[in-house]
Formats: C-alpha cells, sequence, structure tokens
C-alpha cells in the first residue's frame, strides 16, 4: 500500500499504540480517586502534560487536553466569544479556514457576533494590511491557522502575533493542527493565545490532541462538569491517549529536525515529476509546508482518479467541500482566485516523514497511466 | 555579534566590610552549581564584578537560571570588546538592537581606562549618533530612557552592556548558616522557606506524615513543594516524620479543646531533636499572627515554650494575600492548594482553644508519657533530599 493522505489522518506509529495499551492496562485509575492507584494516575497525568509542556516551551497549567483538532477549535473560538461578549462581539478569521473554525464562527453570527472573513492572494495567504483593518475596538478574536490543510499555505502567524500584542484588549487563536511537527512555530511570546494541535495527524491516536491556552487568556468551557484541565474542559481524563499524544509530540519533533530537508526534498520531486505531465496543474504555493501537494487535472473528475489508484491500492484524496454550491468545488482554490476547471478537479498528496521516493515514483506513473486511461476512453 | 556574558552586581552584600569575601565566594559557588547543566559555561570574578561566561551558549535559559540565585541586584547581559572605537560602536547598537520594547534610549559611558583616545563626553556624542542614525523609531532621552547603553571603558577590555534586569536581592544562601522549615503543604510554609532563604538561610524540612490519615499524595506534595524551592537553592533535605502514633495518643489522652496546642508543641520538640541531630541552629514556621487558633498570640506563647530555639517567622505581619501572591510568584501555590488531608487538618477538634493557658497546657501533659511516642517519631524519620533537576519518573519511563 502506498498511503498519500497524510492529511486527512496519520498511520497510528507503533510506539504510541504500545504507550496506549500500557497505561490502558496499567493505569486505568481515574485521577481524581482519591485512593493510591489514582493518586498514580494523576501522577501520570502530571508528567504528561509536564512533558508536553516542555515540548511546546509552554508552562503545564497552559495544556489543555481535547478530543482533538475540532474540539480545540470549537472551545477556543465559542470559548473566547462566550466569556468576552461584554467587551465585544467582532471576530476576524479567513476564507480558508477548516470548517470547524469556520463553523464555529458562522454559529457564532446566530447568536449576534459578527465575522470578517479576510480575502488571500493566489498563493492561498492573508495580507497583513486586510488583517490590521479589520481590527476594531470592539475585535475580541482573530483566529487564523497556521498551514492550510488543502493547499500548504503558510500564513504569517508570527507576523499576526506582533499585530496581535499591540492589542491587549483581543486574543489570537492558531489552527496548528497540519502545522506541528512539520512547520516550526514559536510559542513563547509570539502573541498566540491559544493554539490547537490535533493528535491523530501527527501519527498518533483519533480522539486526542491539546489546546494550549496561554495562562492569562480565560475562555467560557464548553464542557462543564468535574473541573478537569483547569476547569476548562471537564470529563474524565483519557489518560491513555494523554500519554499516547504526548509520546506522538515527541517522535514527530525528533524527526522534524531531523528530516523536514529530507521531507522537502520529496515534496520537491514530487512537483517536478508531477509538472512533467501534461494537464496536470500544480496549486500549491512555492513556498508553502514541506508535505502538502496540490494539483488540478482539468476535464477529469477526481474522484475517478481517486478510484483508478485505489484499485492499485495507492491512496490519496480530492477535496469535495460540501458545504460550497458546487458539487466538487473546492471553496479554498477557489479564495485562491482558481478557474473552475481548476477549482473542481483538485486532488490532494500530503505526505509523511515515513514516505520514500520509490513510493513517489510508483504513485506518479500509477497518476500518468490513469490520466492516459481515462483521455483514451474518452475519445 | 552576540552577548558573550552576563554581568552580575552585587545586592545587599556589597555593604559588607571586611567578610564580603565570603559572601562573594558563596554567591559564586551558588551560581556556578545553578549553570552546571550548561556545558562551557562559568563564573569568573575581577575587581568588584562577577560575570557568568557564555561561551557561545544562548543567553536566555543561563539568565533565567541566574535571576533565581540570590544575593544579586541585578543582571545585565553584556558584551566585551577590544578597546576600539569601531568595535565599540558595533557593540552598542547590538545592544540596543536587542534589548526589547525600547522606544527611547541614553547612552551613558565610563572611561575608567584614561588612555582611550576619545573623552566621554565626544564619545557619548559619538556612540548616539551612531545609534541614531542606524536605528528607526527609537529616540533619546536622557532623563527617563526606556534602556541605557553602558559602555565601560576598562583597561583590559570595553564592556557594553543594556537593560538591567532585577534580581531577588537577599544574601547568597548558606551565608546565613541552616534553618528546619516546619512544612505542612499549606500556602504559608513554602513562602516562609522562601523568605529565610532570601536572608541568606540554608534550608532543610520538616514535614509530619500520619498515615493512613494522610495520603501519600499529601507527602509527594511536600516533596514537589521543596523541589520547587530547591530553584532558589541547590538542594533540599526534608525529614519525614511518622506522626500517627502519636497524634493519635495526642487525641486520646488529652482534653480535646487543648489537642491541638499539644500537637503542635510535638512538633517542636520533634523539629528541635532534628535540629540537634543536624547541627541546625533554629526553626523556620509559616506561622502568622491572627490566622488560625494556632496563631494568637497566647497560643504562639503556649506552643514557643517547649523549645529555646530562635523561630524564625517571616510571614508574621503579613496579610493572606500577600502571601498568596509571592506563593504564586515563586510557583508553589498551586500545589499548595491541591486538597488533601494533611497532619493539621484530619484531626481537627470542633472547637480549638485560641487563648490555651501555659499552666494549664503543662499540667495536662504532665498527665501521660508521650516520651516513648516521641522517641519513636524521631527513630522512624525518612529523610529525603529534593534538588532542583528533573526526576527519573517512576516506572512512567518510556511512555512518554
Amino acid at each position: 500500500m502506498i498511503y498519500l493522505d497524510n492529511s486527512a489522518t496519520t498511520k497510528p506509529d507503533e510506539a504510541v499504540l504500545q504507550s496506549f495499551d500500557q497505561v490502558t492496562k496499567q493505569f486505568y485509575a481515574n485521577p481524581s480517586s482519591i485512593h493510591q492507584f489514582g493518586g498514580t494516575a494523576e501522577k501520570l497525568l502530571h508528567a504528561a502534560k509536564q512533558q508536553a509542556a516542555e515540548i511546546l516551551q509552554v508552562e503545564r497549567n497552559e495544556i489543555v487536553f481535547t478530543s482533538g483538532g475540532t474540539e480545540g477549535n470549537n472551545t477556543a473560538i465559542k470559548g473566547i466569544a462566550l466569556e468576552h461578549q461584554g467587551r465585544g462581539k467582532h471576530i476576524i478569521t479567513s476564507v480558508i479556514e477548516h470548517p470547524s473554525v469556520e463553523e464555529s464562527c458562522i454559529a457564532l453570527e446566530k447568536l449576534g457576533f459578527t465575522v470578517t472573513y479576510l480575502p488571500v492572494d493566489e498563493n492561498g495567504v492573508i495580507s497583513l494590511d486586510d488583517l490590521k483593518n479589520a481590527i476594531q475596538d470592539d475585535t475580541i478574536l482573530i483566529s487564523i491557522m497556521h498551514v492550510n490543510n488543502e493547499t500548504g499555505s503558510i500564513q504569517p502567524v508570527e507576523e499576526i502575533g506582533k499585530i496581535a500584542k499591540q492589542h491587549p484588549k483581543l486574543f489570537f487563536h492558531v489552527d496548528d493542527v497540519q502545522g506541528f511537527g512539520k512547520v516550526p512555530l514559536e510559542l513563547p511570546n509570539s502573541g498566540i493565545d491559544l493554539c490547537t494541535i490535533s493528535g491523530h495527524k501527527i501519527h498518533g491516536l483519533k480522539g486526542t490532541g491539546i489546546l494550549y491556552v496561554n495562562k492569562h487568556t480565560k475562555l467560557f468551557p464548553l464542557f462543564h462538569g468535574g473541573d478537569q484541565e483547569q476547569a476548562i474542559r471537564s470529563g474524565t481524563e483519557n489518560l491513555a491517549g494523554i500519554v499516547s499524544m504526548v509520546k506522538a509530540m515527541r517522535l514527530i519533533k525528533d524527526r522534524e529536525k531531523k528530516e523536514v530537508k529530507a521531507l522537502n526534498g520529496m515534496k520537491e520531486y514530487l512537483l517536478d515529476e508531477l509538472r512533467a505531465i501534461e494537464g496536470v496543474f500544480i496549486n500549491t504555493p512555492i513556498d508553502g509546508a514541506p508535505h502538502i501537494v496540490n494539483i488540478s487535472v482539468p476535464g477529469i473528475k477526481p474522484e475517478v482518479i481517486i478510484h483508478i489508484l485505489g484499485e492499485r491500492d495507492i491512496y490519496i484524496s480530492t477535496k469535495s467541500a460540501c458545504s460550497s454550491k458546487q458539487k466538487d468545488e473546492s471553496k479554498i482554490l477557489a479564495a485562491c482566485g482558481l478557474d473552475n476547471d481548476r477549482t473542481t478537479s483538485a486532488l490532494r498528496i500530503s505526505l509523511a516523514y515515513d514516505n520514500t521516493r520509490e513510493e513517489l515514483e510508483t504513485f506518479v506513473q500509477a497518476l500518468a497511466a490513469a490520466i492516459t486511461q481515462f483521455r483514451e476512453v474518452m475519445e | 555579534m552576540q552577548y558573550d556574558h552576563i554581568l552580575i552586581r552585587y545586592g545587599e552584600m556589597s555593604l559588607k566590610g571586611k567578610n564580603i569575601k565570603q559572601f562573594i565566594i558563596k554567591l559564586q559557588e551558588n551560581l556556578q552549581q545553578k549553570i552546571k547543566e550548561f556545558p562551557n559555561v562559568k563564573v569568573t570574578r575581577t575587581q568588584g564584578r562577577m560575570f557568568v561566561l557564555l561561551n557561545g551558549h544562548d543567553p536566555e535559559p543561563v539568565m533565567e537560571k541566574c535571576k533565581k540565585v540570590f544575593g544579586i541586584q541585578s543582571l545585565s547581559l553584556a558584551i566585551k570588546v577590544d578597546n576600539d572605537i569601531e568595535q565599540i560602536k558595533e557593540a552598542a547598537l547590538f545592544a540596543l538592537q536587542n534589548a526589547k520594547d525600547v522606544k527611547t534610549f541614553k547612552v551613558a559611558v565610563k572611561r575608567i581606562n584614561k588612555n582611550f583616545p576619545i573623552h566621554t563626553n565626544e564619545l557619548n556624542q559619538v556612540l548616539g549618533a551612531h545609534l541614531l542614525t542606524n536605528t528607526d523609531g527609537i529616540t533619546v532621552d536622557v532623563h527617563n530612557p526606556d534602556v541605557e547603553v553602558k559602555v565601560e571603558i576598562r583597561l583590559e577590555a570595553a564592556y557594553i552592556t543594556s537593560k538591567a534586569v532585577l534580581g531577588l536581592g537577599g544574601l547568597p544562601v548558606g551565608t546565613s548558616g541552616k534553618s528546619l522549615l516546619l512544612l505542612s503543604g499549606g500556602i504559608d510554609s513554602p513562602v516562609a522557606g522562601f523568605l529565610a532563604m532570601k536572608r541568606g538561610v540554608h534550608l532543610e524540612a520538616i514535614h509530619f506524615h500520619s498515615p493512613p490519615y494522610t495520603s501519600e499524595r499529601a507527602k509527594q506534595k511536600v516533596i514537589d513543594l521543596s523541589k520547587q524551592l530547591t530553584k532558589y537553592a541547590k538542594s533540599i533535605k526534608i525529614h519525614i516524620v511518622p506522626f500517627t502514633k502519636l497524634q493519635q495518643e495526642i487525641f486520646r489522652e488529652m482534653p480535646e479543646s487543648y489537642a491541638m496546642t499539644i500537637m503542635r508543641r510535638m512538633m517542636f520538640r520533634i523539629a528541635e531533636q532534628v535540629s540537634r541531630n543536624e547541627s541546625i541552629l533554629s526553626l523556620t514556621t509559616g506561622e502568622n499572627l491572627g490566622q488560625v487558633a494556632s496563631q494568637t498570640m497566647e497560643s504562639m506563647h503556649a506552643i514557643n515554650n517547649v523549645t529555646n530555639y530562635p523561630i524564625i517567622r517571616p510571614l508574621v505581619a503579613m496579610d493572606k494575600q500577600e502571601v498568596i501572591d509571592i506563593s504564586k510568584q515563586i510557583g508553589t501555590y498551586e500545589t499548595s492548594i491541591l486538597p488533601y488531608e494533611d497532619c493539621c487538618t484530619i484531626f481537627v477538634p470542633k472547637a480549638p482553644k485560641t487563648k490555651p493557658r501555659l499552666d494549664k497546657v503543662s499540667y495536662y501533659e504532665s498527665t501521660y508519657d508521650f516520651t516513648k511516642s516521641i522517641e519513636e517519631a524521631i527513630a522512624g524519620i525518612e529523610t529525603i533530599v529534593a534538588h532542583d533537576r528533573k526526576d527519573a519518573d517512576e516506572g512512567f519511563s518510556g511512555l512518554f
């Protein structure tokens, strides 16, 4: 099998599974139980939090374990909106956010909030001037993703952080689900108040994630209950998931340090090979993330290509944004100003550190063959 | 160009007379100990100055460690260059550009080396002009600048510093002898320990543990608190006293309203004995006038009566909120408020005497012989050493 859909999810690392298994079997007590067995579980929870904090270079009480990216984004956006609505009801985000950000904002609009959706240029990047101009007295939140899940375009979140710092009354949330472990992002002194990470995108398990919440940032919780996770996210801690997530974070950080150049090299190779195929257009911006390649093959329904490749045990994805009027149109590519031919025929190839050049070679040959085969049938 | 050393300015110890040397040597030892983990980073001294030589190491983490060492008035990142005007200009510009949040500056030249060809006033102007022309949006303010770029022309070299970061003040830990801190796990006692250390005290701790009434978590809490305090010292010995039997006896044999007073007297007796064994000359407590029943003037009088050791009570005149603020600042608050039972919370009399009478206390104690239980408690003491370093985890290894 050749798996090239790592932005959708990744294969759990063997070591991550082992951690999960061990914790599930050995430390299944509820960390809130007052008996010694609960005490041990609580210690492990503390140790996990400490480790996560060290990896992110933040403080232990700034880590909130979640069930993943969607929950992290919802908690951050609705949490800020509900807590600080007395101060203002204006939110700034972009037109190319993940649905968990976009839909949260749309939901808040129904509750009387106003949202500015910043446009992007042909590279899928917002303009800092647009952002500055959008900030009003009653702006309470800026939510901008770090790396786009469809195109791999990188937003200037460091710069946005500097702008956010000049407005102490508003909070800045970064969805780093696609960026973590591939595109470095420093949290300390960054102006970033909230940051979402997901476990299953970094070879961890589904249902695990972290929301970084700066200690000076107050949130209205989505889950009330037993006051776990600094009362931001009640619910008995998924300790095995938490420990496995921290393991996944450590492993991907190690690999990022050692292998990000190689990953970039693979992406460049892939781009070169794809450019050489007739009828293939590259949608990914030049300086995008090292693991996402987005292409269009106008005239061929992307699903057809997915199925032809699938028969050969090669897995890539298409982005059909269900929320758009036109079935199959990628809203994100449309936002980048691409024409309809391109936006309705997009394919996404997303890499992991484990992929090899040989796999990419096989994939490129298969894709070229699939395109040829399709054209022959149609003619 | 990068910062190559940290300049350390002495705090109160600079007022010492003939003894100053001991204080300086102690401070150097304490600093050296704190930066052990950074290879090639060294502490050196010249006349009236202490430097931490970075040898290419990133200054930030080293600075963070040094900031927690008592005895320092302030610290500045500094650059050492030859007595050459071009190098001095470059270094001054670097220092200004690397200072955070700066809108205004001033240059302050000290020309100790009178052979240096350019005079002080002229040098001020030359450097000021150089900084102004090479930066944007930064202006000169000689009265209240955001940052003072200090240039010291000494015989051997020129030193350039920018922002001074305040240290913790106080005296180097270890210059004021040893004290035994009664550490309960609450908010107050760690703060008392911190403040004693600030005055140069080398701390050991004693904790009264009453299993099964109190849990392993309560004990761990005290170890964690001590560990937090070691950020300001090298290590802290914790003496954990098995207190269950003695406590049960007190509450069984003594009148309820006096049990708390007598329990505290027992703690002082045991603490004094431990001090004797460890050559410690004083006790430190988190007691505070009027906060709880054991801390009224009458209670303190009755409790203190069992020892003639000096008792350091750094919090005696503080409001609770002030104590909480310090505990947050030193990072013990979060651990302190964990809701585990400790020996002071399990046997709580319904109405403890807030005004115990010494004659009564002595009489009640004389009706029962606690000697054996006190000896047993002391014999059963477990001593743990908390260090300022990451613990090897317990059975969790490999999970992360």
